[in-house]
């Protein structure tokens, strides 16, 4: 098939969307399920235990993931923000808003596991590591986007004004996280760097490999889920959303 | 002479935007003085509270102190929000300010820059006496007004996106608060540490630096983000 005969703009209607996400969403969640079964026998039954930090380590295969999708999907979420201030695309904004929670939901168990971690590996909850504080302020940005949306009444003005904070905010995360790291390795020397990580063995590589592949897969099927769910909302009085409520019923 | 340019006597380039915003928001806000002094009673009692709460030990002071004056700056700019569009947006003066000739990101600087002259160039001034209750002293009080002029500039830019985005919500205050405090962080750590680094003999001028970047920078792209959010708002 030539390129140029694809309408590339036929699913950035949400109407023909709502159709393919269904299907994006069962696939990958059928995906992710073997992925984090697999990931999760390798890395809390095969993977042998860590010689310095005994077990503990082990919350690493949920932890790293986790601190790793949320920050790639705030990239994400600005990128379909940009797209949809700039394209003027609802679909586009709407992916945006289903991707938030998602991301505030992976920094939430990244802080939190890496609390749990913290506590036999460094003795302590809570340090105010570099990646610490950023990660937590990641988790500000994230809910003052939701905040926003949330406060705003109407759709298309919610869009657009939550389009630019994200973009005002992925800016500024990387000098977020540099003045961090920076105020960091001037007040105190760090008694333990995350930095520095411990060349891993293979097994454990592949079992958080297998997760991050995991969570990947979770977040685009959850993800998927839920822009249907907002399309149908916001679309609801449109002809063809009319008629699958009546077909449903 | 065969070419007829008809041009407007009025020059509406960025510039003169800029000057009238800044003259008629200075004016504005010179007629309402009590306003301006609430705002700084509310960092200078934000201030005395911390002694009192943490005990007067003077060693604890001068290490809390660049900290403590650099947090009370960034609420008390916080506090002074509803003026820089609220007030315009309500009475629907800033919709004819879209409207004008004048490009809207000029008129913004302009608008910012008024803010800044009313309240953050005041709270600078007056940091260095608030310093002393800390027992900071010479070298130090130079450098934190000098960070408070720096950067004061660059809180007022990024409140203006702030409140340009929750123009007209319900929740707007402490909304505000939530959307701009964490966008702060990077003008916190180098404020204060800058006071850090001359309380402990070194030199503050590489933080002095970079919080003049970040002024330049968001001397840029504040003013262009904070127009696109007006017009979101007005639309």
């Amino acid at each position: 098939m030539h390129l140029g005969s694809i309408n590339w703009f036929k699913f950035a209607s949400p109407a023909s969307f709502f159709a393919v996400a269904e299907r994006l969403a069962r696939a990958f969640a059928v995906l992710a399920i073997p992925l984090a079964a697999a990931g999760l026998w390798l890395g809390l039954v095969v993977a042998p235990t860590d010689a310095q930090q005994g077990d503990a380590y082990r919350i690493i295969f949920i932890h790293v993931p986790a601190a790793w999708m949320s920050m790639f999907i705030y990239l994400v979420m600005a990128a379909w923000c940009a797209v949809s201030l700039t394209l003027n695309a609802r679909l586009s904004a709407m992916m945006a808003q289903a991707l938030a929670p998602t991301g505030a939901l992976f920094t939430v168990i990244a802080l939190w596991t890496g609390a749990l971690w913290g506590r036999p590996a460094w003795g302590t909850y809570w340090a105010w590591d570099a990646r610490m504080t950023s990660e937590l302020i990641l988790l500000f940005l994230y809910l003052g986007y939701m905040a926003l949306r949330h406060a705003i009444d109407e759709p298309r003005r919610a869009d657009r004004a939550s389009a630019v904070l994200a973009l005002v905010g992925a800016v500024n995360v990387p000098i977020i996280y540099f003045s961090v790291k920076w105020w960091n390795t001037l007040h105190q020397g760090a008694t333990v760097t995350l930095t520095a990580a411990p060349k891993m063995a293979s097994i454990m590589l592949t079992a958080m490999l297998l997760m991050t592949l995991a969570a990947w897969f979770y977040a685009i099927a959850v993800v998927m889920i839920r822009v249907r769910a907002i399309i149908l909302e916001r679309e609801r009085r449109t002809g063809w959303a009319g008629a699958l409520a009546g077909a449903v019923r | 002479m065969s070419k007829a340019v008809v041009r407007s006597p009025i020059d509406h380039g960025a510039w003169p935007g800029i000057a009238w915003a800044l003259r008629r928001d200075l004016r504005l806000a010179l007629r309402s003085k009590a306003e301006l002094g609430v705002q700084l009673l509310f960092y200078i009692i934000v201030v005395t509270l911390f002694p009192l709460g943490v005990g007067a030990d003077p060693t604890l002071l001068r290490a809390l102190g660049p900290g403590v004056l650099w947090v009370a700056a960034l609420l008390a700019s916080l506090l002074s929000l509803p003026r820089q569009f609220a007030a315009d947006f309500a009475d629907g003066t800033l919709e004819q300010i879209a409207l004008s000739a004048y490009p809207l990101p000029a008129l913004i600087s302009g608008k910012i820059l008024a803010h800044w002259l009313t309240t953050g160039v005041p709270l600078a001034v007056l940091s260095p006496l608030l310093a002393l209750q800390f027992g900071l002293d010479g070298n130090e009080l130079v450098v934190l007004a000098a960070g408070l002029l720096l950067g004061t500039p660059t809180l007022s830019l990024l409140v203006a996106i702030g409140a340009a985005l929750t123009l007209g919500l319900r929740a707007g205050g402490a909304l505000l608060a939530l959307l701009i405090l964490p966008l702060y962080v990077p003008i916190l750590i180098f404020g204060a540490g800058a006071v850090e680094a001359s309380r402990a003999g070194l030199a503050a001028g590489g933080e002095l630096s970079v919080l003049g970047a970040a002024l330049l920078a968001a001397a840029i792209g504040a003013p262009l983000a904070s127009a696109a959010a007006v017009r979101i708002a007005l639309d």
